[in-house]
């Protein structure tokens, strides 16, 4: 192609002639342009204009809807969306929705998915970017929308749609087109599905390896649907507790359930994000979890921390936001010595003594490859002061190592 | 320019003994000149080196200040800082009069207002402390123009920061540090900061005056707070009385406390500390009425002299070198104030929502313990760090989702230590918009206030509805049975709000939309994923310490150099959800062209 190029340049004796061009490498060039620059390149010439429309650059396409009243950010134009949805709509494969905290924009949202009938999309994203306005829709205009892509696509692979209110007969009409097809599916938060939807899920998708759900979906039943013989191996399950209520009562997960998700898939990662009151963790961290990537949004007692170090053996990574005024010390050495794989850890509002935390860091060594403690959680001692710990913890990490800190003017 | 006539003496010369030679010479105008001293921050007479340059073999001096009446009544800022600032004023005028001066509060703006002064004085010297922020130095240079016009000389001497900002940036190739642990250890490579020069005396002033009307009340005094349209009845005092006077009464008391507080240890948070303490030296740095350096070195001579040890480490001047950091990160940046066209600030999809910022504003949210803390903001014009870092967060990052820029422009208002260079420099840090550090942490409304005062004094205080509250339930109300509500005589929802959000799931939601955020930032950075294995669903960040594999190697922990403008500088988290990663192939930048 080049070399064409270069002779047509000798024949020609003068400058590239830009308007011929050949297309693919201006659709080469065009891949690299931001939306915008390309749409005035499209303006040039009607070469350019084909280049523009070529399939190849419509494959993915993010529709950003905010309204001027509730965000500050500029919305994907109208007459853009238009253009799509008559010119590209069989072109697009992965798209995703940004919508802002307006009921308009989820609305819009759905007006265009509703649209979408001659997608055949691989991915699709529904994503709040503030208040989670789906919510906001009633349920049938939402789920009309999406039933329209599931039946519609027949090859979804990515699915994300947290936040929204989606639910089980949806996901029927999901699993009967694309059940060979789905690999991810991402449905924090969405609180009209009930386990016996998700379980329909994992039962038909046996390609299923990522998935993300509220606890009150998690059932025996779904762990061991997920290890059946048919299913792939799961690689990332995460899962949201949440409260509601104080008080709230949370139901048990057997050990067995864990241990055939193990088994059946001995590399996948369990996350789990907790946002419970204190005393609301009872169920958990009784017996063994192989949880690898632990998130404590709100406070968490010692007694839990302890019951972590006990029965995590596969934790990686511990974010803990807040404890209590009273020493970490005991529990983060039990993490040290049990938790082997532990190679990250936050610490934020917790109180830890200087030696404790150097033991502790000792312990890890250099399989700790991030350390985010807040300055305010290390207690100087009659061994460690606040000035001199870092070179204690730097040294024992292999690497310069300083806490966090906040201004305080 | 004058001429004058040389007579000289012709000895040695082939001339006959006894004449003289005239010759005629020009020279500089010797004449004592009139100087102007421009007060803008820097409200005090000790340790300011522009003021003496003002009266340096001056004739005579005036020290200025501009008002604009119709700007005060029509600005944002509240009655606490008007206040705090007139009584600057009067203590000023107050000092200045026991060295028989007085101070000129001049109404209008100094860009009309110099040249008439200029001519009327007839002033050759205009004198006035470094203002660093980029405002400032607009300004400035406006008036210099101005100034070189009228045939004024402008001396402008740099006594509000430790050190010369310009000397951080260059020492750092150019950029201003973007972490606190690279800006403390780039001053750690300079000299120290200069020692503060001698206070204001009739010793210094020699021989110059100032000529004071007897109309000068009238034209020049220092205004009233209903004179800049403010209400005064009913206005509690001052829980932060302005001035220098009280300023250098508070410092001392501070390092009276200090040195008490063996060790130097970073006391320990308690209920108390939420409170204005008569040691509290913040507004007065702000303003001004206490220097900086003078702090500094008193911080200095104290510890040398308790622990009998030359070297303190920098954290003992943690207060101070905050300061400079914003300082420093600020005064190249016009746009160090708004998320758009700012180099340094991520674009965070927040919401727009006014109503639920005026609940945050006006102490409306139905968290006792937010609402007391802005209650103390609006009251008395100082917060706790912590409790800043608290209502912050509940705004931005934590509950709300609103933007920073709101917030500061409250804090704006109400808070009499935050100038603009602090102000948004610290609400981007909170809200987790620059600077590199870890979002992970959220403060929780409830628990966050529990931990720091069990038994709920603060909130009694600032919130006497909700006095009859038992500590069990003083900060989550709403969970208290009515019994326990009709015995408090108080019906949340009815006496005191309901909580605005709930927070386990606005926490939840925003710590998602934070990852989101930074993850999208990695990939379209084209950030190579770490190789610990583990990339997948967690939380962690870098720390600014961390270095990611396949860039400049950093010294010190510190990040690689900022990109060019409008690239953001953050780096995310590995243990980015596949989930995400799957999403979207990475080379996809559709929309309507945003970076995100």
């Amino acid at each position: 192609m080049c070399r064409g190029i270069e002779k047509q340049w000798e024949e020609e004796e003068v400058g590239v002639d830009w308007g011929r061009m050949p297309q693919e490498i201006l659709l080469h060039i065009f891949q690299y342009l931001p939306l915008l620059d390309r749409a005035h390149a499209s303006l040039v010439s009607r070469g350019w204009n084909q280049v523009f429309h070529m399939p190849e650059l419509w494959r993915c396409f993010e529709f950003e809807l905010n309204q001027p009243a509730s965000s500050y950010l500029k919305a994907t134009h109208p007459d853009l969306i238009k253009q799509i949805i008559k010119k590209h709509s069989n072109h697009l494969q992965y798209v995703s929705f940004k919508v802002d905290s307006s009921t308009e924009s989820a609305g819009a949202a759905c007006d265009i998915l509703s649209q979408l009938v001659n997608c055949s999309l691989k991915t699709l994203g529904l994503i709040s970017t503030a208040r989670p306005s789906f919510m906001e829709l009633p349920k049938s205009h939402f789920t009309s929308a999406l039933t329209v892509v599931f039946v519609n696509s027949k090859s979804l692979s990515s699915l994300k749609i947290d936040d929204t209110p989606v639910d089980d007969p949806s996901l029927k009409v999901l699993v009967a087109n694309n059940s060979d097809t789905l690999k991810l599916l991402k449905m924090s938060s969405c609180p009209h599905v009930s386990p016996a939807g998700i379980l329909c899920v994992a039962d038909q998708c046996h390609g299923l390896r990522e998935l993300a759900l509220n606890y009150h979906l998690l059932s025996d039943d779904l762990l061991l649907s997920l290890s059946s013989e048919k299913h792939v191996h799961l690689e990332h399950l995460r899962i949201d507790v949440v409260s509601d209520n104080p008080g709230q009562h949370f139901h048990a997960i057997k050990k067995s359930s864990w241990d055939a998700m193990v088994k059946h898939s001995p590399k996948f990662n369990l996350v789990m994000y907790f946002f419970l009151y204190e005393d609301e963790f009872g169920p958990f961290f009784k017996d063994e979890i192989p949880v690898t990537h632990l998130y404590f949004g709100r406070s968490v007692s010692k007694d839990v921390l302890g019951r972590v170090g006990l029965h995590c053996p596969r934790l990686v990574e511990l974010v803990v936001c807040a404890n209590g005024l009273r020493p970490l010390d005991e529990e983060l050495i039990r993490i040290a010595r049990r938790c082997t794989q532990l190679s990250a850890i936050g610490l934020g509002e917790c109180e830890v003594s200087c030696s404790a935390f150097v033991e502790f860091v000792k312990m890890c060594g250099r399989r700790l490859s991030q350390l985010s403690i807040m300055e305010e959680v290390l207690i100087p001692d009659h061994r460690y002061g606040l000035d001199d710990i870092h070179w204690e913890v730097s040294k024992h990490l292999g690497r310069v190592w300083f806490p966090d800190m906040m201004p305080c003017w | 320019v004058i001429y004058i006539l040389v007579v000289v003496p012709a000895c040695g010369r082939a001339l006959k003994p006894g004449s003289v030679i005239l010759t005629v010479t020009k020279l500089p105008c010797t004449m004592a000149p009139n100087s102007i001293h421009w007060f803008r921050k820097g409200l005090r007479l000790h340790d300011n080196p522009a003021l003496l340059e003002a009266v340096k073999g001056a004739g005579t001096v005036r020290c200025v200040y501009f008002l604009d009446p119709w700007f005060a009544g029509s600005s944002n800022l509240g009655v606490n800082r008007w206040r705090f600032l007139l009584q600057c004023l009067e203590d000023l005028d107050a000092n200045l009069r026991k060295l028989n001066s007085r101070l000129f509060v001049v109404r209008g703006q100094p860009a009309n207002v110099f040249p008439r002064l200029f001519k009327e004085w007839k002033v050759s010297r205009l004198t006035f402390e470094y203002d660093s922020e980029p405002f400032g130095k607009e300004r400035d240079a406006a008036i210099k123009k101005l100034a070189k016009e009228a045939g004024v000389e402008v001396i402008v001497k740099t006594s509000h920061t430790l050190y010369d900002l310009d000397q951080v940036i260059e020492l750092n190739g150019g950029q201003p540090p973007l972490t606190y642990k690279r800006f403390q250890t780039l001053i750690s490579r300079m000299d120290p900061p200069e020692l503060p020069v001698d206070t204001l005396s009739g010793g210094l002033m020699g021989r110059c005056v100032t000529p004071v009307g007897d109309d000068h009340g009238e034209k020049y005094g220092v205004p009233s707070l209903e004179e800049l349209g403010f209400d005064t009845e009913g206005l509690p005092s001052a829980v932060w009385p302005g001035g220098e006077t009280e300023a250098l009464t508070r410092i001392e008391r501070h390092l009276e406390r200090k040195a008490w507080v063996a060790n130097f240890e970073r006391p320990r948070m308690n209920a108390n500390s939420l409170l204005a303490s008569p040691t509290g030296l913040s507004p007065y740095l702000r303003f001004g009425c206490l220097s900086c350096r003078l702090f500094y070195f008193k911080l200095t001579d104290l510890y040398r002299k308790v622990k009998k040890n030359s070297h303190p480490p920098l954290s003992l001047y943690g207060q101070l070198l905050w300061r400079e950091f914003f300082y420093t990160a600020a005064t190249t940046n016009p746009r160090f104030d708004k998320m758009e066209g700012n180099p340094i600030c991520v674009r965070i999809p927040w919401d727009r929502n006014p109503e639920a910022l005026a609940k945050w504003a006006e102490a409306k949210t139905g968290f006792p313990w937010i609402d007391a803390i802005m209650t103390q903001l609006r009251q008395e014009g100082w917060i706790h760090h912590l409790a800043r870092h608290a209502v912050a967060c509940f705004l931005t990052r934590g509950d709300l989702w609103i933007s920073w820029e709101e917030g500061m422009k409250v804090f704006e208002e109400l808070l009499l230590d935050a100038d603009w260079s602090v102000n948004a420099g610290s609400w981007m840090w909170l809200s987790c918009s620059s600077f590199f550090q870890q979002f992970f942490h959220c403060y929780c409304p409830v628990g966050f206030g529990r931990r720091t005062d069990p038994n709920g004094d603060f909130i009694r205080r600032y919130l006497p509805i909700l006095r009859g509250f038992p500590a069990k339930y003083i900060y989550d109300p709403w969970n208290a049975p009515e019994s326990v509500q009709a015995a408090a005589k108080c019906v949340i929802g009815v006496h005191y709000p309901k909580p605005m959000v709930n927070h386990a799931e606005s926490s939840r939601l925003n710590i998602e939309r934070m990852k989101q955020i930074y993850q999208q930032l990695s990939r379209y950075r084209g950030l190579v994923p770490s190789t610990n294995g583990n990339g997948t669903g967690g939380m962690m960040f870098y720390s600014p310490g961390e270095q990611q594999p396949g860039h400049n190697q950093p010294t010190h922990g510190e990040p690689p150099t900022p990109p060019p403008p409008h690239l953001i500088v953050q780096r995310s988290s590995v243990a980015s959800d596949p989930a995400t990663t799957c999403l979207l192939p990475a080379s996809s930048v559709g929309g309507s062209g945003h970076q995100w």
